[in-house]
Parts: C-alpha cells; sequence; structure tokens
C-alpha cells in the first residue's frame, strides 16, 4: 500500500483536476437542471463512506477475534474517514434538497438512518478516546453495529416511501451523466485510499509512541 | 384621332398616367401592408394584459431559491473537509514525532 501511495496520489489529483471540466459538460437534469450537479460528489462520497464502512467492519472484526493489532489500526483509520465522508454527504445532501425539495432537511426513512448510521461511527470514536481501558474492544462491537446496519440504510429508499430518490437511478443513468459520475466516484475511492495510508501510518506511529513510552518506563 | 385618342394624348402629356403608374405601385404596396400587416401582428400577439401581481410568497419555494450558491457551497465544504482532515493528519504526525524525539533525548540522557 506504502509503495502505491505516490502513484494513488498523483492519479486522484489528475482525476479531480479534471472533474470539474467533465461535470461542466455533463448535461442538465430536465427537473432540477443545475443544482442536480451536486451529484457528481454527493454519491461519490457515500460510496467513500461505505468503502470506509467496509473497511472499518472487516478489520474490527479481526480485531475482535482474533485480536489483530493492525487490523485495530484500520479499524480507527476506516472510522475517521467514514465520519469525514458522511459528513460531506449529510452537507451536500441537504444543500441539493433545498432546491430540489425545497426544504433542508426531512426527516424520512433514508435521511433519518443515514443520520444515524454517521452517529454510530462518531460513537466509535469517542468510545476509543474516553473509554478508558478496554475501549478498543467496546469500539469494535460498535463498529461491527454500524456494518451491519449500512445496507439497510442503503436499501431503505426501496423498501420505504420517502423523498429521496430510489437506488435504481444512478443504474438507469444515460452514458452522458454516468461517465463524469464514474470519474469523480473513482477519484473519491482513490482519495480514499490515499487518506487512509495516511492515517494508517500514523496509527503506526502513534502506537510505536506507545511502546517507546512503556520501555522507558521499564 | 377620335376623341378618345385626344384624350389619351392630353393624359399622357399631363403625366397623370405616369403618375398613375408610380400610384398603382404606392397603392398595391398600401394594400400589402394593410393585408399583411395585421396577418403579421396577429401571430405575434402579445399576453393580455395582467389583472393582477402575484405575491413572491405565493411562487413555490424551489422557483425562489437560486442553484448556483447552493452548488458552489457544495462543492467548497466538499474541499475544505479534505483540506481540513489532511491538516489534522499532518499535525497529529507532527506532534507524535516530536515526542518520539523528545523520548529518545530522554533515552540518550539516561
Amino acid at each position: 500500500m506504502r509503495k502505491a501511495f505516490a502513484p494513488l496520489l498523483v492519479l486522484a489529483a489528475v482525476l479531480f483536476a479534471a472533474a470539474p471540466y467533465f461535470i461542466a459538460q455533463a448535461p442538465y437534469e430536465s427537473t432540477m437542471g443545475l443544482i442536480q450537479k451536486i451529484m457528481y460528489f454527493h454519491v461519490p462520497s457515500w460510496i467513500g463512506m461505505y468503502s470506509a464502512i467496509l473497511v472499518c467492519g472487516v478489520a474490527s472484526a479481526l480485531y475482535l477475534f482474533r485480536n489483530n493489532q493492525a487490523a485495530d489500526r484500520y479499524a480507527v483509520s476506516a472510522a475517521e474517514l467514514a465520519v469525514m465522508f458522511g459528513l460531506m454527504g449529510l452537507v451536500t445532501g441537504p444543500l441539493w434538497g433545498r432546491k430540489a425539495w425545497g426544504v433542508w432537511w426531512e426527516w424520512d426513512v433514508r435521511l433519518t438512518s443515514a443520520l444515524l448510521l454517521e452517529l454510530v461511527f462518531v460513537a466509535y470514536l469517542l468510545v476509543r478516546k474516553y473509554g478508558g481501558p478496554g475501549a478498543e474492544k467496546l469500539a469494535a462491537a460498535t463498529a461491527l453495529f454500524g456494518f451491519a446496519v449500512a445496507p439497510f440504510v442503503y436499501k431503505s429508499v426501496d423498501i420505504w416511501r420517502t423523498v429521496h430518490p430510489k437506488t435504481s437511478v444512478v443504474p438507469t443513468l444515460p452514458k452522458v451523466m454516468a461517465g463524469p459520475l464514474a470519474l469523480t466516484a473513482f477519484a473519491f475511492l482513490l482519495l480514499f485510499l490515499v487518506l487512509l495510508t495516511l492515517r494508517v501510518r500514523l496509527a503506526e506511529r502513534q502506537a510505536l509512541l506507545d511502546e517507546l513510552y512503556l520501555a522507558h518506563e521499564e | 384621332m377620335g376623341t378618345v385618342g385626344r384624350v389619351g394624348q392630353m393624359v399622357w402629356s399631363s403625366g397623370v398616367l405616369r403618375m398613375g403608374h408610380v400610384g398603382r405601385l404606392i397603392l398595391t404596396s398600401l394594400l400589402f401592408a394593410l393585408i399583411v400587416a395585421p396577418a403579421a401582428l396577429a401571430i405575434q400577439t402579445a399576453p393580455p394584459g395582467q389583472s393582477e401581481y402575484v405575491p413572491i410568497k405565493d411562487l413555490p419555494a424551489t422557483d425562489q431559491i437560486p442553484a448556483a450558491p447552493l452548488l458552489i457551497a457544495a462543492y467548497a465544504f466538499v474541499w475544505i473537509a479534505v483540506l481540513f482532515y489532511l491538516w489534522t493528519i499532518w499535525r497529529r504526525l507532527g506532534k507524535v514525532e516530536d515526542e518520539m524525539r523528545t523520548l529518545a533525548q530522554k533515552t540518550m540522557r539516561r
């Protein structure tokens, strides 16, 4: 991962530099017009969050059941990224909704469950920071809960009646809109990998510092 | 030359016929204008005058909100969030490295 860091960073930078051109070239949506172009950052931010949840969930399971310390470092790093990408989705969504629906927020199933999912990972970070001894295990269990809930949040728009568009919207996009969306989604995935690599590096240095303190005290 | 011929000669010499020719052109143009202009006006009929003004609060909320500032705010927020997160990682890494250096110096003094 560390060897691929520089090429990933360069590729992500190139894609983000090219993204505005392709987003500008994409046609306007017939009913929403200009504001619909928020989609090209809104949907990828949720893709980033779900990728982070996947990494955090798997790594937490490895830590919880096999006591893998390296996995725990991946879990805490991915949890932070889940919160960051989730925050992007929760901010860009209401900005889109304000124009498209006429309201900033609607307490419907998708929006509310997405907010709760964000709060689950905020809780993970708070438990780790203030939970005291054994907080890592408790946080890992919280991450597993978030990991299990995430698919329901995604499918909620198909199960219940909400103001949010259904999951069928993205696969049925015409090529002229799907192309720029695929580009930004890929750019966000690369950004996720770059940030994860950096954050894991920080976690490794922190773990090494803890070991050095213990050795120093002995 | 009969009577008709003489009248014709008189009309021609007085220039009435020539004037009449130009007059016919003018008359045809006027008739054309009178026939075509109302038809053209009928096609581009202005909407009927408003009987009342509708207050803005009665318009749908989505029509009152400009899209561009919201779009710019969304994209700006994403970039600010990424840059802020990168800054926090950089700051925390710096703190850890500083602590490591301090600890190494303490160990050296021992």
